[in-house]
Parts: structure tokens; sequence; C-alpha cells
């Protein structure tokens, strides 16, 4: 009874932590918006920060993809 | 466990092709071959075959192998060079061969009943790591005491610096997690998306919503994996640029 309910709040918290999922996919999109009006404004720079952008997106995304992480931990790697 | 589908016991799991099985008995030990072994050793015999044989010939108009390897060492090499300065040029042989390693693994793991070693956290945590150690090592070696000036913010108002070396401290020592699970969580969510949708794809064998199910997830399917391919490069590439900026940092310290 007891794992029932542990089990329980143990999938309640990986939906919850998919939320930060959201957040993350707030930020890339932030990022790549930015940087494609940037790049409308001043075509000829855009090539040379193509790098740049990557960088932001992988930091953007590596936030989102730690709470898929704990949601997968939640749902796989529970010790009950 | 991940949840069954309705109906005639159609279960699926989406995460069982990331287990590690042996390939020759039942039992897992530490020296046994298991299918992350194999796929790991296919991984160093195409980039082996790929740099071998593109570069046997040496011709001045390159064939298909030579110009795929000309490509991905010009590629890496401009990498290196625009993000880490001139300097970083001669730990290139090492950032080229992680790219080559963390991008072959990635395309080979996407061929149907692959197994994708960098979706595990354990391979890609020592890449990870080695970037890690390789570049505080370097930073001493190369500038001694003055590459804990990464982390006292010269530019930045005195009474902000302590709480900023903190943060730096920080973020700091998260960046071979970070560095980590960004593969590994980007190669497995993807295929797990894959397997979900491929365990819908056979409900037409079962039910009659399957008429409106299946052509939707076989559809769905092909568009994830064209995405997949888009992802295992931009990965590759996003782990190898970020090995440059930690160089970069080992290498010029000061802001």
């Amino acid at each position: 009874m007891t794992g029932d309910i542990a089990a329980m709040g143990a999938y309640i918290g990986a939906g919850l932590a998919c939320i930060g999922m959201g957040g993350s996919a707030v930020g890339v999109g932030n990022v790549a918006g930015n940087f494609l009006a940037g790049a409308l404004r001043n075509p000829s720079a855009a090539a040379g920060q193509t790098a740049t952008l990557f960088i932001g997106i992988a930091f953007a995304e590596a936030l989102g993809i730690f709470s898929f992480l704990v949601a997968l931990l939640l749902m796989f790697a529970k010790g009950f | 466990m991940a949840g069954e589908a309705e109906g005639q016991g159609l279960s699926f799991h989406p995460m069982e092709q990331f287990n590690v099985k042996p390939l020759f008995g039942d039992a897992l030990s530490a020296m046994s071959i298991s299918n992350a072994t194999l796929w790991m050793a296919v991984t160093i015999a195409c980039i082996a075959i790929l740099f071998v044989l593109g570069t046997a010939k040496r011709a001045v108009i390159p064939g298909r192998l030579q110009s795929v390897a000309e490509l991905a060492y010009s590629f890496v090499h401009k990498m290196v060079e625009d993000v880490a300065g001139h300097d970083g040029l001669k730990y290139f042989p090492y950032i080229f061969t992680l790219f080559c390693f963390i991008v072959f693994s990635n395309f080979l793991g996407l061929i149907p009943g692959a197994f994708t070693t960098t979706s595990h956290i354990a391979v890609t945590a020592v890449l990870a790591m080695s970037v890690f150690l390789f570049v505080t090592i370097l930073g001493f070696v190369k500038n001694g005491t003055h590459f804990l000036g990464l982390f006292w913010v010269s530019s930045a108002p005195l009474a902000l610096r302590p709480v900023l070396a903190i943060i730096e401290l920080i973020s700091y020592f998260v960046r071979p997690v970070s560095h980590s699970i960004r593969l590994a969580g980007n190669m497995m969510a993807g295929h797990a998306v894959i397997k979900v949708f491929a365990a819908f794809a056979p409900l037409i064998l079962v039910s009659g919503i399957g008429l409106a199910v299946t052509p939707l997830s076989i559809l769905a399917i092909t568009a994830m994996y064209g995405l997949e391919i888009l992802v295992c490069f931009i990965q590759a590439y996003v782990f190898t640029i970020l090995t440059c900026v930690y160089l970069k940092d080992a290498l010029h310290p000061g802001h």
C-alpha cells in the first residue's frame, strides 16, 4: 500500500518534472527568435554568429534535458 | 512498465532498446562483450575505414570518400580555429577524435535495431569528464594560478566579485554534468519518442481505431527520424564546440 502511494507520487512527480521542458522550450525559442530578428536586420553578420546561436541553444536546452532526466529517474530508477 | 496500450496486451517498453545485453552467454559481467561494446567497435571501424581509405590515395581531385574525410577534417579544424584561437590548434587531434566518435555513434544508432552508445550517460560522462580534466589540468599548466582568474571576474564591482566567484565556481563544476547529460539525454529522448510512436503503429492489427492511428504514427516516426538525423549532427557539433569553448577558457582565462 505504501509502495503504491510512493509509486503514484513518483509518476505524478515525473509528470510535474516535464513542466520544466516547457520553460526550456521558451528559452530555446527566445534564442532562435532573437537570432533570426538580428539576422534579418544584418544578414551579412549572421553567418559568423551561428556558433554562438548553437551554444546558446545548447545551454537553454540543457536545463530541459535535466527535467527530462528527473522524469526518467522517477519512472525507471526509483528504489521501491 | 511505462504503460500498457488498451486491449490485446499491446504493451510497449520505450526504454528497452537501451538495455545492455551480453552477446555471448547470459550473465553480464565487466568483461563480457555486450551490444554496447559491439557498436563501439563498429563506430571505431567506420571511422578507421573512412580516414584510412579516404586518405590512402591523396588524389588532387578527391574521390567521394576522400571528399567526406576532407570535409569533416576542415569543418572541425575551422571550428577549433574560430572558437579556441590559433593556440587551440595544438589540441585539434583530440577534439577531432571526440567529434568523429560522437557523430559516428549517433548516426550508427539511427540504424533500426542498432544500439546507440552515446545514449548512455556512462559513455558520455567518460567523454565529458576527460574533457573536464584535460581542460582543468591544461589551464593550470599553461597559466598557473592565473587560471583562477576565471572565477574572479575583474570587470565586475568589487562587492559583487565574491558572489560571482561562487556562481562561476558552481557553473564550472556543473560543466561535465551538463556536457554529458545533454548528449545522452538528447539521444535517449529521440529514440524513446520514435519507439513510443512505433508502439502505436501495429494497432491496426488489433482494433478498428488503428485505421486512423497507424498511418498517423508511421508519419510521425518518419518525421521524428528526419528530426533525429538533424539532432544527431547538431549534438555532436554542440559537444565539440563546447569543448572548444572550454579549451579557450583554459588557454586564455582572462575574460
